[in-house]
């Protein structure tokens, strides 16, 4: 090793480091801003009427006296806007996909109770909610099928007339001969599983506010988005302005886990609204409209079959899925997201040669599914995680070693599961061992048949999994998309004050970016970190961006934050060896000075930047470069995270309650930019992964209904539901991509309902019942229990 | 319908205000909305979450289930007024420290509910913090670190007397 190779080495890094974050002090003063803290002159409310049936024609519309309530501007619906906007429109190179396009309100029909039909605009709020209630939609009821079982038969009433079928997704992946491998096997079980239907519940509702700049023509749209690139791409096509006078800047907001990652008919509408009328136009959702309009997750029904060898070797897999998508498809991700992801994530990290999963994604009456957290792998996780526990049951083999025996071992990456995805490596194995150090197994197994002599019902459960994160462009987030999410942009200058801006397309809600990728601009570039201003969030930043999702943003963003800020660091080290008078390889930057290892000199960064921007002449003309650079990554490939988590639950024989005693999740995310940020984000996801498998679930009644009207009725985990959470962190093998990150924000919610749904199993296998449903609910142990009992008198769901 | 305007004499964090508003106004959107104060969020409206927490006379209390004129000449304290970015508050510094907050939306009405909870819970075991902080939603962090945090503010106010 060189000598100046070794002082880098002895430095000290930021990457690594516990740093406290930049973006705290507004969010903690009560000064951050979200789009509902702005309120610029003149803005004008919008308050929505909404469907209250699941399936209708619009038969007549009548204001009746709202235009009598004083503030009251203006009430359209969807046939006023008809040559305002252009729909946007999901499409996919999938064969036999029906992209149903989206209208900001709905257009001759609704088709789920929740749908905007009509738009108020008034002077404020109070006012146009006021005029709502003045309001008379006249409807034809229509047949429809609620139920994903209900809606895929050929006879069941049609939603989209136009698509021809409900069933809009049909897919496949096989590899090998599973019905032969099922019909040598020494074991199989097989369950029906289903994890009922979820929404993100961020705790700041979806805003928008769109302002129109009559001077410019141009329209600025703030909105609570996480992918303001991509609404910025999709508006333009609705809205027929070009993308120079089209902004949109997604502030500060309050969350997303995906329900706030997809285009909304209400972004459309403020902004048509706004043109329109010529005077900024604001939109809040009301948390019952959050839960009866945003994007929903999972609702899928799995029926799978797991075959296996005596000596406990997995050797197929064969699974049907219906997957209820609700009544449109999502821009950009179409329905096929969460669908086609529960069946190519479904093998896991196991070696497993035959496989056959069948999805198919059905329209039904319902808010449209879209990306929540996880995306499809917790339903898939669920379902495998089960099967796996299940079959070691079925062998009387312990669970952890069952797993050991099939896991993909180290020696074995690449490896290519039977439905194609590629597991680059990681540390499946590792992460296993780690779980079970941590609480230590053997002795958790001790306590556990302790307990139960007591008379306690406690068990112990685990789940494997490995996700793809930071995707390229050799694979779309969501199959045959109508959008490019393979790659990020950074654009780093530094100015003539020596400071740093470092803008990114991406968008942190909550991820801490603003700080984490600093870290890692700080490390590449020298400089001190508050030298450096984060931007973020806004589609003027950089040409294109796709946004912040899919455990995606510290593995672009931070690789594009590398490379540019690799760029301008030659370039500065390029200015101070000519002002110096050094050779380039003798200099270096750290903290924001420049050293050279022949001389005393140094310069600061400060020094520079003033020489080369503001003093004439310091540096000749044909060497002056500007210190900045814009660099794109494309990692191309993505690269596998893998984890094991173990819980311990206790169900109250008396309530059924369950309580989360222990919760250890061992993972591997590649080199740890933060690890404070890291373990937030585990414990986050967990939380929400505890929230699914105990307590969350829309349900929508035989009349179409939704019945949770509220944060009373849809239940989120509060700080009692929630356990510490044990972290082990594996940093086994670096991935193969610039940075060597791999993303971490999903994993929680992934593993956590399948090791909950285990344990509940493990918890009640003396009473011999097993957990297919999910939330595993006092009401559904009780009706289990029931139906174990007197399977005559079980209502099952 | 609206109704007569009436006139409301508040104060938040010490300072007096003087307004006109309906009286069907709700506190959260009297103080976001017609003061500005926008650090109090509104996270469900309907007194489940908690975001909306401020102190009414010291105790903690629901901004989005109070009427703006029932607090008049009520002392109400708000997340502003614990101190601002280049002095934060202790409770606002604790969570910084410990990261309690990530998207931070519901981190305003933790630090009032918490203000309250340190001036009157015993906050002696993590069982007895968790108790106090199921109150308010925090769909981001997990509470963990949130709990740590409180632990810590707990530890060093000492027992209750
Ligand atoms: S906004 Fe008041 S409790 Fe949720
Ligand atoms: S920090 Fe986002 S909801 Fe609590």
């Amino acid at each position: 090793m060189s000598l100046h190779d070794h002082s880098v080495e002895l430095r000290p890094k930021l990457v690594g480091k516990r740093v406290k974050r930049t973006e705290d002090p507004r969010l903690l003063a009560g000064v951050g801003q979200y789009v509902d803290d702005m309120a610029p002159a003149g803005m004008l409310h919008v308050a929505l009427r909404r469907s209250d049936q699941p399936h209708a024609r619009i038969l007549n519309i009548d204001v009746g006296e709202a235009f009598s309530v004083p503030g009251v501007i203006a009430i359209y619906d969807a046939t006023d806007l008809e040559n305002e906007v252009r729909p946007a429109i999901p499409t996919s190179r999938m064969p036999d996909y029906y992209a149903t396009p989206i209208w900001p309100l709905a257009r001759n029909k609704v088709r789920y109770v929740g749908e905007p039909v009509v738009a108020v605009v008034a002077e404020s709020r109070y006012a146009a909610e006021d005029a709502l209630e003045h309001i008379t939609i006249d409807y034809e009821p229509l047949p429809f099928a609620i139920r994903q079982v209900d809606a895929v038969k050929d006879d069941a009433p049609l939603l989209h007339e136009e698509a021809g079928t409900n069933t809009i997704i049909r897919r496949e992946f096989k590899r090998g001969d599973v019905d032969a491998a099922f019909e040598s096997a020494a074991v199989t079980v097989k369950g029906r599983f289903r994890m009922t239907r979820k929404t993100a519940v961020a705790m700041e509702n979806r805003s928008y506010l769109a302002e129109w700049d009559a001077r410019k023509q141009a329209l600025t749209l703030y909105t609570s988005s996480n992918i303001p690139g991509v609404i910025r791409d999709v508006l333009s096509g609705c809205l027929d302005l070009p993308g120079t006078r089209l902004r949109v800047v997604a502030p500060d907001v309050g969350g997303s886990f995906g329900g706030k990652g997809s285009l909304y008919g209400e972004e459309i509408l403020v902004c048509a609204l706004a043109r329109k009328l010529k005077r900024p136009v604001k939109f809040i959702s009301d948390r019952l409209e959050d839960l009866s309009a945003t994007s929903q997750a999972f609702d899928e029904l799995i029926e799978a079959e797991l075959a296996v060898t005596e000596d406990g070797m997995l050797i197929g897999l064969r699974a049907d899925v219906i997957g209820d998508v609700g009544a449109y498809s999502i821009y950009p991700w179409t329905a096929a997201l969460e669908t086609v992801q529960v069946v190519s994530f479904l093998p896991g990290p196991y070696r497993m040669e035959h496989y056959r999963g069948r999805i198919r994604g059905v329209l039904t009456p319902k808010p449209p599914t879209g990306p929540y957290r996880g995306v499809g792998r917790p339903s898939s996780t669920f379902a495998m995680e089960r099967l796996i526990e299940m079959a070691a049951g079925k062998l009387g083999m312990d669970p952890v070693a069952f797993r050991r025996k099939n896991l993909v071992n180290a020696d074995e990456f690449p490896y290519r599961t039977a439905s194609g995805i590629i597991w680059d490596k990681s540390a499946f194995q590792e992460c296993l061992a780690g779980a079970c150090a941590h609480v230590d197994y053997p002795n958790l197994l001790l306590e556990r048949d302790e307990a139960r002599r007591n008379g306690r019902w406690v068990g112990i459960g685990l789940a494997s999994y490995a996700e793809l994160t930071g995707i390229g462009s050799r694979i779309s987030v969501a199959p045959g998309m109508p959008i490019n999410t393979g790659t990020e942009t950074s654009k780093i200058e530094i100015d003539a004050t020596g400071t740093i801006t470092a803008a990114f397309g991406i968008a942190s809600h909550g991820q801490g970016l603003e700080t984490t990728l600093a870290q890692v601009i700080v490390d590449e570039l020298g400089c001190k970190l508050e030298d450096i201003e984060v931007k973020h969030g806004d589609s003027a930043l950089v040409p294109m961006s796709s946004g912040t999702y899919a455990s995606r943003s510290a593995v672009l963003g931070g690789g594009a934050a590398t490379l540019a800020a690799r760029v301008v660091k030659s370039k500065v080290l390029r200015a101070a060896a000519y002002l110096m008078e050094q050779s380039i390889d003798d200099l270096d930057m750290h903290d924001g000075t420049v050293t050279s290892r022949n001389s005393n000199r140094t310069m600061t960064l400060k020094e520079i930047a003033s020489a080369v921007y503001s003093q004439m002449g310091r540096i000749p003309r044909d060497q002056r470069e500007d210190l900045a650079a814009s660099e794109t990554y494309d990692p191309y490939l993505g690269t596998a995270c893998s984890s094991t988590h173990l819980g311990m639950v206790e169900v109250d024989p008396e309530t059924y309650g369950v309580k989360v005693l222990r919760y250890v999740v061992a993972e591997d995310c590649g080199k740890i930019i933060n690890p404070m940020i890291v373990d937030g984000q585990v414990q986050g996801a967990v939380a929400q992964g505890i929230g699914a498998a105990l307590l969350e679930e829309i349900v929508h009644d035989e009349q179409g209904q939704a019945v949770a009207a509220s944060l009373a009725d849809y239940l989120v985990p509060v700080a009692t539901n929630v356990p510490d959470i044990g972290i082990v962190h594996i940093e086994a093998d670096l991935p193969n991509n610039v940075g060597g990150f791999r993303g971490m924000g999903e994993g929680g919610t992934i593993g956590a309902p399948a090791t909950i749904a285990n344990a509940v199993s493990d918890a009640l296998s003396h009473l011999g019942v097993s957990v297919e449903t999910l939330p595993v609910t006092p009401d559904r142990i009780f009706r289990m229990l029931q139906a174990r009992r007197d399977p005559a008198a079980a209502v099952t769901d | 319908m609206p109704e007569k305007k009436i006139t409301l004499s508040v104060s938040v964090n010490g300072v007096a205000h003087t307004a006109t508003i309906e009286p069907r106004m709700l506190l959260s959107d009297f103080l976001r909305h017609e003061l500005g104060l926008t650090g109090t969020h509104v996270g469900c409206e309907h007194g489940v979450c908690g975001a909306c927490t401020v102190l009414l006379d010291g105790r903690s209390a629901r901004s989005c289930l109070t009427l703006a004129v029932q607090a008049e000449g009520v002392e109400i304290e708000t997340v502003e007024g614990q101190g601002s970015v280049d002095q934060l508050g202790r409770i606002q510094e604790a969570f910084r420290q410990h990261h309690a907050l990530q998207c931070g939306f519901c981190t305003p009405g933790f630090i009032m509910a918490i203000t309250d909870m340190l001036r009157h819970h015993p906050l002696e075991s993590d069982e007895q913090i968790r108790e106090a902080l199921s109150g308010n939603i925090c769909r981001c962090t997990g509470y963990e670190h949130i709990v740590n945090a409180v632990r810590e503010l707990a530890r060093e106010r000492g027992p209750l007397t």
